[in-house]
């Protein structure tokens, strides 16, 4: 085609893409519209129809093919064609002997990885027997004290061949220590332990609150995990960085976003400050999100998510490896999404978050079970979330084709926009000196809480429409008919009387010197994951190890925010 | 109708990090007029009934999301009453399943509200509340 015909034509275009333009700006003036809020569920404004002139991107910079940079379309060339996600539903509740029995039911079931709950207890550094575990011990999660309930976790599992993701933050690394303690034990060299530890203290700071020590040496611990799994166990993930609980505690995509990727950014650079290389590490940090209703925003987001971190990697922190450019992360459908009122539609929500997750190209996935706003999940219940995945999975086609919505003028609209309201954020974070400091001084906090209170507003006055909560409403006061999991609380007592015997059981004095090697690592500044390994091997108990971590570094204290 | 504003304590018992709820609920009280004190996270019995005490509420408020609530609401009640506070106005919300509600309502725990309440309706509800207990208080003196 000769240029000058090529000219011709596109101009002729143009002049009716914009007679059909102001043809339907004439139209939709006159519309007569519903009465209802157009706005994503964060709140942001979305015009009726997306065009060209909302969405101006440079293929290759912008968006690259699958497993090219900027990842935006995904980390692997043929995403899902080479392997579906993982399926990893999240278990734990009562003892170690019950939710053991739990992961070989989801093993049984077609689960392809197991993902620890932790009961409160354990996630503070608290044994099943102080004072402050009273009543509960095994309640939102499993109780694990020592190395000998972690056997008794994972008795009968292969670790070699099973991935485990732990969630656990404050006294992470012990846990971590537990674990690889316990692999050892099964005959199992570290270096084949595949998982994944949380140990996202910043988050735990802003919106999960179970913390332990404060900032700067839960950082320091952070590193030595980091550090130890580089050389000891290389196909851990040292860290998950979770947005999931930001969201859940009321930010928008936005800030989950936002404030997930600089928590990132504030762990790689603690990483790099302590004399390690960006790519020693970085390839080994991964991620975790929400998936919430709003079906374009959340697969925007995690568009989004993959292009921020890649640029960053590598213009700002230098990252040279590929591996360390790209974002792997974990979903998990939205908790705060489900409704106790009519809870069988818990089901459908969930089914399409967990297909945006899918569209959005998670690497695994957890499907809440529709039960969650009144107790743990039933058996019935986990089986259903895990089939949704597996329904998405094998009948609906969509997992054949990576990114799929690419290049759609919304979708990219969109994603430039989260992406420009994360950088905003960036920018407002380093003014205020960085993430730490803002989280100390609560900044993070209030953000999240006046989305929060922003989002209850607009359920309450009906903007936004919650079915069975403030729309299509059934007898305000009938109650769910619906099977409820109840721990027992013989659990506690067990327990507890476990604990004990161990104590007796064990060699005092291998406990007691396991205890001073890791006074002396906090004081000396070696690497306390390995020693917290040793004092695991020695049947030290979790609460007497953060009582050293305690005594040697304080306890975190929440900033005011109310 | 007296003009005394009503004080609130919101607390969160336990080991439990979920605070949205509560921070929430805070807020809104607030926002209608109440003046609210907030605990804070990861509260003992013991800490929230002193808290009541020195602040010399007329409402405590419980959110618990842990399942730990058969546990530490009854201790909560029994530590109020033993610093002669057992007269506030009792109540909470969370995950709590229907059937422990109506045991806590027996034990002397005035309404409990579930996901999914509006925040409103439990400002409105402690309002009446509230006035309904200072107006018996007025007919005794």
């Amino acid at each position: 085609m000769k240029p000058s015909t090529q000219d011709q034509s596109t101009s002729e275009a143009r002049v009716v893409s914009s007679n059909g333009r102001a043809k339907w700006e004439a139209a939709s003036a006159k519309a007569k519209l519903r009465d209802a809020n157009f706005t994503t569920i964060s709140g942001s404004e979305l015009k009726p129809v997306y065009g060209p002139e909302d969405a101006e991107f440079d293929y290759d910079t912008d968006l690259g093919h699958p497993g090219q940079f900027p990842f935006t379309r995904g980390v692997h060339p043929t995403m899902y064609r080479g392997r579906l996600w993982t399926m990893r539903q999240f278990a734990g509740f009562g003892t170690a002997a019950q939710t053991n029995e739990r992961f070989k039911f989801l093993l049984d079931h077609g689960q392809t990885g197991l993902s620890v709950a932790f009961d409160f207890p354990t996630l503070m550094g608290y044994d099943s027997d102080q004072p402050h575990s009273l009543g509960e011990v095994g309640q939102v999660g499993v109780a694990i004290s020592s190395l000998e309930d972690m056997e008794i976790l994972m008795g009968g599992i292969p670790m070699d061949r099973v991935s485990t993701s732990m969630t656990i933050n404050g006294p992470a690394p012990i846990l971590l220590a537990f674990y690889i303690a316990c692999g050892e034990n099964q005959g199992i060299d570290p270096a084949k332990l595949r998982g994944t530890v949380q140990n996202d203290i910043l988050k735990e700071y802003q919106a999960q609150h179970a913390w332990l020590v404060p900032a700067e040496p839960a950082l320091r611990m952070i590193t030595d995990a980091m550090s130890y799994c580089a050389e000891h166990v290389p196909q851990w993930n040292t860290i998950s960085i979770s947005g999931y609980h930001i969201r859940e505690a009321g930010s928008t995509a936005a800030q989950e976003l936002a404030f997930t990727l600089a928590n990132g950014m504030e762990y790689v650079a603690h990483g790099v400050a302590a004399g390690m290389d960006v790519d020693e590490f970085a390839p080994r940090l991964s991620f975790f999100f929400d998936s919430h209703l709003d079906f374009f925003e959340e697969i925007c987001k995690f568009r989004a998510a993959r292009r921020i971190w890649a640029r960053k990697m590598r213009d700002v922190f230098g990252a040279k490896d590929p591996k360390s450019w790209m974002i792997r992360f974990h979903t998990q459908t939205a908790g705060v999404s489900l409704t106790a009122q009519q809870p069988e539609n818990n089901i459908v929500r969930t089914a399409m978050e967990a297909m945006a997750a899918v569209l959005g190209g998670t690497q695994s996935l957890h499907t809440n079970s529709m039960d969650e706003t009144l107790s743990l999940p039933t058996e019935k219940a986990v089986k259903i979330a895990l089939r949704t995945q597996q329904i998405i999975a094998e009948e609906t086609e969509v997992a054949h084709v990576a990114d799929p919505l690419a290049g759609s003028y919304f979708v990219e609209a969109q994603t430039d926009r989260l992406e420009a309201e994360a950088e905003k954020y960036f920018e407002e974070i380093e003014r205020r000196g960085g993430v730490v400091a803002c989280t100390e001084a609560g900044y993070i906090q209030r953000e999240i809480h006046h989305s929060a209170v922003t989002y209850q507003r607009a359920i309450e006055s009906g903007a936004k429409k919650v079915v069975g909560v403030n729309t299509y409403v059934e007898g305000k006061d009938a109650k769910p008919e619906i099977d409820i999991h109840r721990i027992d609380p013989e659990v506690e007592r067990e327990q507890c009387a476990r604990l004990a015997s161990l104590r007796e059981r064990r060699d005092a004095q291998a406990a007691k010197s396991a205890l001073d090697g890791v006074r002396a690592a906090c004081k000396d500044g070696s690497n306390l994951l390995e020693r917290f390994v040793t004092a695991a091997h020695a049947y030290c108990t979790l609460g007497e190890i953060t009582e050293v971590l305690r005594e040697e570094f304080g306890e975190y204290k929440e900033p005011k925010i109310l | 109708m007296s003009k005394r504003k009503i004080k609130v304590l919101v607390a969160k018992p336990g080991l439990d990090g979920h605070d949205r709820g509560a921070k929430t609920v805070a807020t809104v009280l607030r926002d209608q007029g109440m003046e609210v004190v907030y605990t804070g996270l990861h509260q003992t019995p013991e800490m929230i009934a002193e808290v009541a005490l020195q602040e010399d509420v007329d409402v405590v408020g419980l959110s618990i999301l842990s399942g730990a609530h058969m546990s530490l609401f009854p201790r909560i009640r029994e530590e109020l009453k033993a610093r002669g506070m057992g007269h506030v106005l009792l109540t909470g919300g969370g995950i709590i399943p229907v059937e422990d509600m109506e045991t806590l309502h027996s034990q002397g725990f005035a309404k409990l509200f579930g996901p999914g309440t509006n925040t409103v309706e439990i400002a409105e509800w402690i309002q009446a509340e509230v006035e309904k207990l200072w107006s018996e208080e007025g007919a005794k003196q």
